[in-house]
């Protein structure tokens, strides 16, 4: 113990370690379901290595639920709510930090207040709603109201204002241009990173939402890949690797996703949009 | 949702004023920038939400038509043993999900924050991993690792000779799932948001505390702590508003997967009974009047929140 105290102990990297192991764990303990037929998931001691069933179960997968069309669908509506949300972000975010209006201040004290509302409690009334619209059992009433995010036009609007001088507004209306093409050619571009990581968690938060789907979608063929497990658990019972496969393929993109943009994900969070 | 939340709005600086005898289309722009947020928080967000409290007031069937039955949702939910059974149900799932994440957010939070640690991203991206993990995906496994028979964990337990447990069955054992479930879900993100916040200490506090003879327990509680008071008030309230509102976990762990999580509602919580007389037996307006109970629950949480850092702000 008599190591210097600005070195990592041992034990640090240990407790960080497991933690590590402890989030990657059960991700590889469904890919080991995935691969092996139920016999051999339920043995004692349990099977560590992958076995060669994962092309056997991804086609039962595939069989028991539309799951190819689920997965087009979870890709369409939280890529939809991913690109829209950062847009309409942006825009608002750039009207709040550069635009001078009647009412602006007062406009977005009322953006930050409407956070404080629990609409998630409203699913009753949201769905008499989409009832009215005629949108029940389709792929709009869960891309609409994911687009509308009081955090995303903040969290904008705290990057524009950081980050776009009042000079280069001022140069760009002096070349005569429009406020539409400030934002196009001047704003957006130099924010672009930023609306990309708040599309990035948009895209995860809807792409893993399952209440609403689950209230909304009624046919098999509109199901997003999570109501698609759902199904496929109803099958528990008498195949426990089917449910298996199906997280293992509905978690699948992510991942991917993850393993190429999880820097910026973590350094989204590590930027602190939270301040005290 | 908090108070911590919202930043002292600062006025930016001015932008530059529009030239004089800018066109009316210039003028409005702004407006049309900001408008769809505000539309849609109206249709989809605002009158849902007031609506839920004047349905709550029906006898209300989707099917057939609706009577004016006043108060007597309420009054019927407060002599439900049902309605008792997912409180207690939320708020012990709530409990046990909320306090391990948090002590174990803060112990990593502070070893991420080393500045000698080698491998950081590695750490800090394989904690957010379980964040990307859908909450369908991770009920269905981590059912599987509690398992009575054909469980992981009760095949370790029985290596040091413990008797199988069934925990899905049992109304503590469910809800320790459930919990496990939650806490596995959000360690790590929490974890970040408390590194986020410990960055901003700068490095050399922790430097001449350690000069000064400061060990890593007195360096922990005494600069770590103090400086992470804020977001911690956050993720408290964050949590409890998002642990008011599980769903999927307890739908997904029991066997067959029902709306009343297992034979006697062992872990049936607020928001599954809300939707299991919404949406399983089409009573809209009993399911509106256990969501306005779920939200003055919410506005209890965040008094309680706003009173304790006006508190802790008062003690500095």
């Amino acid at each position: 113990m008599s190591a210097r105290h600005n070195n990592v102990r041992w034990w640090q990297y240990a407790v960080l370690v497991g933690a590590a192991a402890v989030s990657i764990f059960p991700l590889y303990w469904m890919f080991i379901v995935a691969t092996t037929d139920t016999a051999t998931a339920t043995q004692m001691p349990p099977e560590i290595v992958p076995g060669d069933n994962f092309f056997y179960l991804a086609g039962l997968v595939f069989d028991t639920v539309p799951f190819l069309q689920s997965i087009v669908n979870s890709l369409v509506v939280a890529g939809a709510i991913g690109v829209g949300q950062a847009l309409l972000c942006a825009l608002a975010g750039f009207a709040f930090a550069k635009l001078r209006f009647p009412g602006r201040n007062t406009l977005f004290l009322v953006v930050l207040l409407t956070m404080t509302v629990p609409t998630q409690l409203a699913v009753i009334p949201q769905y008499l709603i989409m009832s009215e619209l005629g949108w029940v059992d389709t792929l709009q009433a869960l891309v609409v109201p994911g687009l509308a995010s009081a955090f995303g036009i903040f969290w904008m609007r705290q990057h524009i204002v950081a980050t776009i001088s009042d000079e280069l507004m001022q140069a760009a209306y002096l070349d005569g241009a429009s406020t539409w093409q400030v934002f196009w050619r001047i704003a957006f571009p130099i924010v672009r990173p930023a609306a990309f990581v708040l599309g990035l968690f948009a895209f995860v938060t809807a792409w893993n939402d399952f209440l609403w789907p689950f209230i909304v979608l009624k046919s098999p063929e509109r199901y997003t890949a999570q109501i698609a497990i759902k199904a496929l658990q109803n099958s528990f019972d008498i195949d426990l690797g089917l449910a298996m496969s199906g997280s293992f393929l509905a978690t699948l993109p992510l991942l991917v996703l993850f393993v190429f943009v999880g820097r910026r994900m973590v350094g989204g969070i590590l930027e602190g949009a939270f301040k005290g | 949702m908090s108070t911590t939340l919202a930043p002292v709005p600062v006025a930016p600086a001015e932008p530059p004023a529009p030239r004089v005898g800018t066109p009316l289309r210039e003028r409005l722009a702004p407006y049309a920038y900001i408008a769809p947020f505000f539309v849609l928080f109206a249709v989809f967000g605002l009158f849902p939400f007031l609506f839920t409290f004047y349905v709550a007031l029906f006898d209300w069937n989707p099917i057939g038509d609706h009577t004016f039955i006043g108060f007597d949702n309420f009054t019927r939910m407060l002599d439900d043993p049902r309605f008792w059974n997912a409180t207690r149900n939320t708020v012990s799932i709530w409990f046990l999900s909320t306090v391990p994440q948090l002590f174990l957010a803060l112990l990593l939070a502070h070893l991420l924050n080393h500045a000698r640690l080698r491998a950081a991203l590695f750490f800090r991206m394989s904690v957010l991993v379980p964040y990307v993990t859908s909450v369908a995906a991770t009920a269905i496994v981590f059912a599987q690792l509690f398992d009575r028979d054909f469980g992981l964990l009760n095949w370790l337990l029985g290596l040091v000779g413990v008797e199988p447990v069934d925990f899905v069955q049992s109304t503590f054992g469910s809800h320790v799932v459930i919990a496990a479930m939650v806490t596995w879900r959000w360690f790590g993100y929490t974890t970040l948001l408390y590194l986020a916040s410990l960055q901003a200490v700068p490095r050399d506090v922790y430097e001449s505390a350690a000069i000064d003879g400061a060990g890593g327990w007195q360096r922990f509680r005494h600069i770590t702590i103090p400086a992470l008071r804020p977001v911690i008030i956050f993720t408290v309230i964050t949590s409890t508003i998002g642990g008011l509102q599980i769903f999927t976990e307890p739908l997904l762990v029991s066997p067959g997967s029902t709306l009343t999580c297992g034979a006697v509602r062992q872990c049936q919580t607020l928001t599954l009974m809300l939707y299991e007389q919404g949406f399983g037996r089409y009573e809209f307006g009993y399911g509106s009047a256990i969501g306005v109970a779920l939200f003055l629950m919410v506005v209890a949480v965040a008094a309680v929140n706003y009173l304790l850092s006006s508190r802790i702000k008062a003690d500095r």
